[in-house]
């Protein structure tokens, strides 16, 4: 006698009626796979809506076509889009962190890529990484602050010359009580009573930038090798991080740090650090743009990178970089020296 | 606290009067993040799928590398990209180092691990009666394959959200490779690490809360999708 119920797949599907409709498609399925699977004959007695769902398995081929002409033409559009978004002349420069913390690049950029029709891209990194960057060829000019090692990049062949643009000073910042007594004192002598006081802390940028290596030569100066001073104690902390973060940090912890008058002036009103050494020879910081040697790295845009020198070094533009920043931090952030050292 | 307040109200104010630049930069991420989604989903769906439907010697170990895969270092992937499109480097003669194409392929490689064993995942899921259903029908390898495909498309789907979370929201190899470069490769996450050495904080916090909205939105889109 022919059982009354309905097959398991039917008693599935009426059991979840009421549902909305896409919750039950999975199982329905399934349940019917698997009476389709005991018993293959049943395929025969299928209502059309189930042989349906089968027979769409045969389209399936020019649906995945068209899936897959679809999204690659919408891949090709965006690599497209982002195809024109890359400029045709195009100067790549990287500069260290207190040109562009402080404003200055943002300000510059726009004059120069209208003067010269280019879109310049700056980057913003230590003296040391930007100077890596130089040598194998990412950047096409570097502006930095690091005498020695700038002359260096040159005598190994990477850049053209140095061509200082701009100086202004360091200067050892700290908590106004200052702990150390260092206040007023020469720098090389200032960082000699750190030393041998070594109770309040110092930090450190520890990062190879222009303004890490001045520390290290006042160090030297100082006279004291400057590994025994990394090791001197826990009241000498590196950072590892740029100039902002170190002010930060230093303001954290009421610590004492070397800074650029730049940064410093930034950041100024949201730091509780006042300058305690701001005088001394050893305390000059002069900003210099070096264009990335063409035989070094063939691909350079030399011509660019030269237009760059000329543009920072021009009447009026040096007229302007004297000028950055009087009216909002009520002093001069740098002094121009067109393309002579400054004493 | 107030700063967190501050932040808020910032980004609430940057919504609204929708500052030009803030909005460029966060239709930027989005692009990055949707094309290299998109890439990344084109060469990772049929991967998964021919890992998933293919016994092979190894494939156990193939599948717990991947899943490695999924917490490598955005930076790690950045290093790997800078070495590789740095002009000194084997593919330095395209000039793609601090352009958006480096970020987007950095990018893809980055959620490519991801889609590639979420998808492997998903379609291990799936009742095995589907598949040995369709054959016994007389659907051929591939037809089964795309009917598996089908049925996994909601798992599948999750693995997509992720990846996109991990684009969207990653900062070392936008940085690395992209350089922040204002209007052209500063992406939400750049600009917010940008801004907090500044110390604007608030605009950081803003920029932020921005970007949480924009992964929110994203989502919800996604899960009505997932839901029809």
């Amino acid at each position: 006698m022919p059982s009354l119920r309905a097959p398991a797949y039917e008693r599935q599907t009426i059991g979840r009626e009421g549902k909305p409709s896409h919750l039950p498609c999975l199982e329905r399925r399934t349940a019917l796979n698997l009476e389709v699977r005991a018993h293959p004959g049943i395929y025969h007695h299928l209502s059309t809506s189930y042989r349906r769902l089968f027979l769409r398995l045969k389209n399936n081929h020019t649906k995945t076509l068209l899936t897959i002409l679809t999204v690659a033409v919408l891949v090709m559009g965006s690599l497209g889009v982002v195809a024109a978004c890359t400029p045709q002349s195009r100067l790549v420069m990287a500069t260290t962190t207190s040109l562009y913390d402080t404003g200055l690049w943002g300000y510059l950029e726009p004059m120069f890529e209208e003067e010269y029709d280019v879109e310049l891209d700056v980057l913003y990194a230590g003296t040391g990484k930007a100077l890596e960057w130089g040598q194998r060829g990412d950047v096409d000019v570097v502006t930095v602050h690091s005498k020695s090692r700038e002359l260096q990049f040159i005598a190994d062949g990477y850049g053209m010359d140095r061509v200082p643009f701009a100086y202004n000073y360091f200067l050892i910042v700290g908590p106004e009580d200052d702990p150390a007594g260092i206040k007023d004192l020469t720098p090389e002598a200032a960082f000699q009573k750190l030393m041998e006081d070594g109770s309040a802390s110092f930090v450190s940028r520890g990062d190879d930038s222009g303004t890490h290596s001045k520390e290290k030569a006042i160090w030297a100066a100082a006279g004291y090798d400057y590994e025994d001073v990394k090791n001197a104690g826990t009241w000498y902390i590196e950072a590892g991080i740029g100039m902002g973060p170190t002010l930060t940090m230093a303001h954290e912890k009421q610590a004492y740090t070397l800074t650029d008058m730049g940064t410093y002036l930034s950041f100024k009103s949201e730091l509780e650090l006042v300058p305690i050494v701001d005088e001394g020879a050893i305390l000059l910081n002069i900003y210099s743009v070096i264009a990335i040697s063409p035989e070094s790295v063939p691909s350079t845009n030399i011509e660019m990178a030269n237009n760059l020198i000329d543009f920072l070094t021009s009447e009026e533009i040096q007229e302007l970089i004297g000028e950055y920043g009087v009216e909002e931090y009520g002093m001069q952030l740098f002094t121009p020296c067109a393309g002579t050292e400054p004493e | 606290m107030t700063e967190l307040w501050d932040g808020f109200t910032k980004a609430i104010e940057l919504i609204v009067s929708l500052d030009p630049e803030v909005m460029q930069i966060a239709g930027r991420s989005l692009a990055f993040a949707a094309t290299s989604c998109v890439i990344a989903a084109l060469i990772s769906l049929p991967l998964g799928s021919i890992i998933h439907f293919n016994n092979f010697f190894g494939k156990r170990l193939l599948i717990n590398v991947i899943q490695t895969l999924y917490s490598v270092p955005t930076v790690a992937v950045g290093l790997f990209v800078y070495v590789l499109l740095s002009r000194s480097g084997p593919l330095g003669g395209l000039g793609f180092l601090f352009s958006p194409p480096a970020i987007i392929i950095g990018q893809v490689l980055l959620v490519i691990p991801i889609i590639t064993g979420l998808t492997i995942t998903a379609l291990s899921g799936v009742d095995r009666t589907v598949t040995d259903t369709a054959i016994s029908l007389g659907a051929s390898r591939f037809q089964a394959a795309t009917l598996l495909t089908r049925e996994a498309r909601f798992a599948i789907l999750a693995g997509l959200i992720m990846g996109f979370g991990r684009v969207i929201s990653e900062v070392g190899l936008s940085l690395m490779v992209g350089g922040n470069i204002s209007g052209f490769t500063r992406t939400l996450t750049t600009a917010i690490s940008l801004e907090t050495s500044k110390g604007e904080l608030e605009l950081a916090l803003a920029l932020g809360i921005i970007l949480i909205a924009i992964a929110l939105v994203v989502n919800i889109t996604l899960n009505r999708l997932q839901q029809r």
